[in-house]
């Protein structure tokens, strides 16, 4: 396991739902665990709304000061120094959506290649409508890698519709990850499945079970 | 298994769009609506459209006005300031009878407001956004999945009636992923005989204007759309019902706001209150036969609304103040809980009772 675990890909792809995941993971084996919130581009549905739970878990989060508010500005915290210069610490970084949610990376990826101790992991979701197949999401890594000046190391399939996911979704997009690791040369590392899916799923491969976090105030519809 | 993708709801209603024939896009970038162009700034060039981002609101707004001229689909997006900054455009193309889609993606106001969701633009889309007497289609799509269907029929009806259509979204709804079926169906198109295209040396030649130096002759422009406004007030009402056939509290909201109240209608329910929903989903035209309808049985309503109290109003008028309305609202950026809006309901019952 790397010090620092870097989640990226075309926004919309749950890497926030898995940056949060991790974290909390992390700091439930013990570890001292802080999570960045590098989003600059995202304005609600953050990792950051999570921060009570995963303060309560004993996780420290790093995030703008401005994230959540009405201020509507690109800022980033100087906290995240921390992610690289306190090594005591086990870093998640949930970098924003896109090449240009990857900008921000830019700032840290010399002490992180120099150090180099970091996982940069793609997270794809094939049934994203613009990573549909494994052409357009090598596309998003050669944008994300250009504006952040990180290399990936990794891939996680997140492939999913949501609460509507059957294990035919799961099955299709573990056949494009595939296609997509061995096109970019870089190792599939396992597929998110919901929890409630998992039993159902009758093939072989690295899953990783998760829960869906709900909105329930506008879960009737 | 039906073909699904998983979408915000800004790039749902610009998928959703291209598929209505839409090619040409001009936009200036605003939270919380970017991402619609951030998608066609993607999608159009590999469709042979036009993306455009112009150098401020105003010149978006008045590309817009050109291609609508030249018979195109055509369509601009924004949030509420870049709405007003629109509004001087919204006006010319009623002027013009001009068919195009505005999307209106709102956030907190007045002024430069915030970034989070509301629906205080209310007033502003369905009272004639802008100088003049005129109206907008209004549609209001609650989900992902609406906020691409009402776009593409939002392009219909923009054509049929030769009016704007104002998609009035919330930023939530813009913000939120939920799983769409682009299944949108056949793109109805209509002839556009008075489209400024060439003559081809082969008829007169058209102008599309707004401009008339006769008194005589704007009193009878005016009247002519309002003809048409009475005939779509008549057609083209479309909204949901929840749960009001035994209603005695009928919740009146749109948008996420509406999303919240059912919410709350199922947990006023489990207490014992009858309570349901009506759901406009055209705010102009405004259901109002359908509230009225409802105020026969129902001892009180609720409007819930991202706002001040703004379409309480057309409630009031609907059902002629024949029954409590009472308002549940936040505003400023913040969305109402279940547990308000049902404390809200419990409210309704006893304002009810008094009666």
């Amino acid at each position: 396991m790397k010090r620092v675990t870097l989640f990226a890909g075309h926004y919309g792809s749950g890497k926030s739902s898995l940056a949060v995941e991790y974290a909390l993971k992390l700091a439930s084996e013990g570890n001292k665990t802080v999570i960045a919130d590098l989003d600059i581009v995202n304005p609600y549905f953050r990792s950051m709304d999570s921060r009570t739970e995963l303060e309560h878990k004993g996780v420290e989060v790093i995030v703008s000061p401005y994230a959540g508010s009405n201020v509507d500005v690109p800022a980033l915290p100087g906290e995240m120094y921390r992610i690289v210069d306190d090594r005591d610490y086990k870093a998640v970084v949930d970098v924003g959506g896109d090449d240009r949610g990857a900008l921000a990376l830019g700032r840290l990826s010399g002490a992180l290649k120099k150090e180099n101790d970091y996982e940069m992991i793609l997270v794809v979701n094939f049934l994203r409508p613009l990573t549909r197949t494994p052409e357009e999401a090598l596309q998003v890594i050669s944008e994300i890698e250009q504006a952040g000046h990180l290399p990936f190391t990794g891939i996680i399939n997140n492939t999913n519709l949501g609460e509507l996911t059957a294990a035919e979704h799961v099955y299709r997009g573990l056949e494009k990850a595939e296609r997509l690791s061995r096109m970019s040369g870089l190792e599939l590392l396992g597929s998110t499945v919901k929890q409630e899916l998992l039993r159902d799923i009758k093939t072989n491969g690295v899953f990783i079970p998760i829960k869906i976090r709900h909105r329930a105030d506008w879960a009737i519809f | 298994m039906a073909d699904k993708v998983l979408m915000k709801g800004n790039e749902a209603l610009a998928e959703a769009a291209i598929m209505a024939g839409c090619r040409h896009y001009f936009g200036y970038p605003i939270t919380p609506q970017t991402e619609v162009a951030a998608y066609l700034a993607k999608r159009m060039p590999k469709v042979g459209g036009t993306f455009l981002q112009a150098e401020s609101e105003i010149a978006a707004i008045n590309m817009v006005i050109g291609v609508a001229s030249a018979g195109k689909r055509v369509m601009t997006s924004s949030s509420s300031p870049g709405i007003s900054l629109k509004s001087e455009g919204l006006s010319y193309l009623a002027g013009c009878d001009l068919p195009a889609l505005v999307v209106n993606v709102q956030r907190g106001g007045p002024g430069l407001g915030g970034i989070q969701p509301s629906q205080s633009d209310y007033f502003h889309a369905t009272r004639g956004a802008g100088h003049g007497d005129f109206h907008m289609l209004v549609l209001a799509p609650a989900s992902v999945q609406e906020m691409a269907s009402l776009v593409f029929k939002g392009f219909d009806l923009a054509d049929k009636y030769r009016m704007t259509t104002m998609i009035l979204a919330d930023g939530t709804i813009g913000q939120m992923m939920e799983p769409v079926s682009l299944d949108m169906g056949e793109v109805i198109s209509y002839d556009k005989p008075w489209a400024v295209t060439g003559t081809g040396g082969k008829r007169t030649h058209n102008i599309v204007n707004s401009l008339s130096l006769l008194p005589e002759e704007l009193e009878q422009w005016n009247i002519a759309r309002y003809e048409r406004y009475a005939q779509i007030e008549k057609d083209e009402v479309q909204y949901e019902s929840f749960m009001t056939e035994d209603a005695d509290i009928v919740c009146v909201a749109f948008g996420v706001a509406a999303r919240v109240a059912k919410n709350a209608i199922v947990a006023a329910r489990a207490k014992g209150i009858k309570a349901g929903l009506i759901r406009p989903i055209t705010l102009w035209p405004f259901p109002k036969a359908a509230l009225k309808k409802a105020a026969e049985k129902a001892k009180a309503f609720v409007s819930v609304e991202l706002s001040m109290g703004q379409m309480i109003e057309d409630v009031e008028l609907a059902i002629r103040c024949s029954r409590p309305v009472l308002l549940c609202s936040r505003v400023g950026g913040m969305i109402p809980t279940p547990e308000e809006v049902l404390s809200k309901i419990e409210e309704a019952q006893n304002a009810g009772r008094c009666e």
